[in-house]
């Protein structure tokens, strides 16, 4: 028996990709979650800031008018720990401006051209996370 | 117009997916990257089901001349990689694994992640402004 989560993982997994290849295929454009929000933040991305807009916008209602529909409780189980929140906020806004790309940038869109960045940065990413839950999980015991 | 309302769609496909797939869920996220504790697959096939569509969608790249939108499709990748490419990584991963949320998930869940998920947010964007001026500290440290 496969768990649920997995099929769920698998379906969810098609439509990010799908809206991945939208994004390609109908607008030429990289769907990178980091470079998208991160180019109006930093002002590089401002020429295409409308294109931007309209996808962080319905990224973020999309998903909340989806919330009614759940039977089950949504919740991101986020730590109560604002230090712990805040030292992680600036360590993925900081990685991903530097790497230029993140989950979705690197990891799917590149991985999926085999770009030799897309897939060095994603060993990078996976490699650290998984020190990280080492130190501050099992050695530290603070997440 | 027509490139607003495809950005859209996909803003929207792509927000609807990361909720049903459970990546804006940090205990999902956090339980595959701790391969020392309950161990959870769920993140491979959320990438493996997200690299499939894209393989097509490439594919399908080098038999058009442009986008339905009339613009190029991206350059060739750079096959340079890069210290930054190396050290953001590392960071981001590292961000990553403390909290369990990354970029796209963590504007996703804005309207449901609360107090904790806006701090993450507005630390991210924090993160986003100060990375130019550490980027040119770091090429600078490289290059002596």
């Amino acid at each position: 028996m496969i768990p649920m989560d997995w099929i769920w993982g698998l379906v969810g997994g098609l439509m990010i990709g799908t809206a991945a290849a939208i994004f390609l295929l109908g607008n030429g454009r990289i769907m990178g979650a980091s470079g998208l929000i991160g180019g109006l933040v930093d002002r590089t991305g401002l020429g295409n800031w409308q294109e931007r807009v309209a996808f962080l916008a319905a990224l973020v209602v999309v998903p909340a008018l989806m919330l009614p529909f759940y039977t089950v409780e949504v919740s991101t189980h986020i730590t109560s720990n604002l230090g712990i929140v805040i030292a992680g906020g600036l360590l993925v806004g900081i990685g991903t401006r530097l790497a230029n790309g993140c989950t979705s940038g690197h990891g799917v869109c590149g991985i999926s051209r085999f770009s030799l960045r897309g897939m060095v940065a994603t060993v990078f990413y996976l490699l650290a996370g998984g020190i990280a839950m080492v130190l501050f999980r099992h050695v530290l015991g603070v997440i | 117009m027509k490139r607003n309302i495809i950005a859209a769609l996909s803003g929207g496909l792509f927000g609807a997916g990361l909720l049903v797939s459970g990546m804006t869920d940090t205990t999902k996220v956090q339980g595959w990257l701790d391969i020392f504790g309950a161990w959870d697959p769920t993140l491979a096939f959320v990438l493996g089901g997200a690299i499939l569509p894209m393989l097509l969608a490439w594919n399908m790249t080098t038999r058009r001349a442009q986008s339905l939108a009339g613009t190029p499709f991206p350059a060739k990748p750079d096959p340079r990689l890069g210290h930054n490419l190396v050290v953001g990584s590392v960071l981001f991963g590292a961000g990553w694994g403390l909290v369990g949320l990354c970029p796209g998930p963590a504007i996703a869940s804005l309207s449901w992640g609360g107090t904790g998920g806006i701090t993450f947010l507005l630390a991210m964007i924090a993160g986003m402004l100060v990375a130019q001026p550490i980027r040119l500290r770091i090429d600078r440290i490289a290059a002596a």
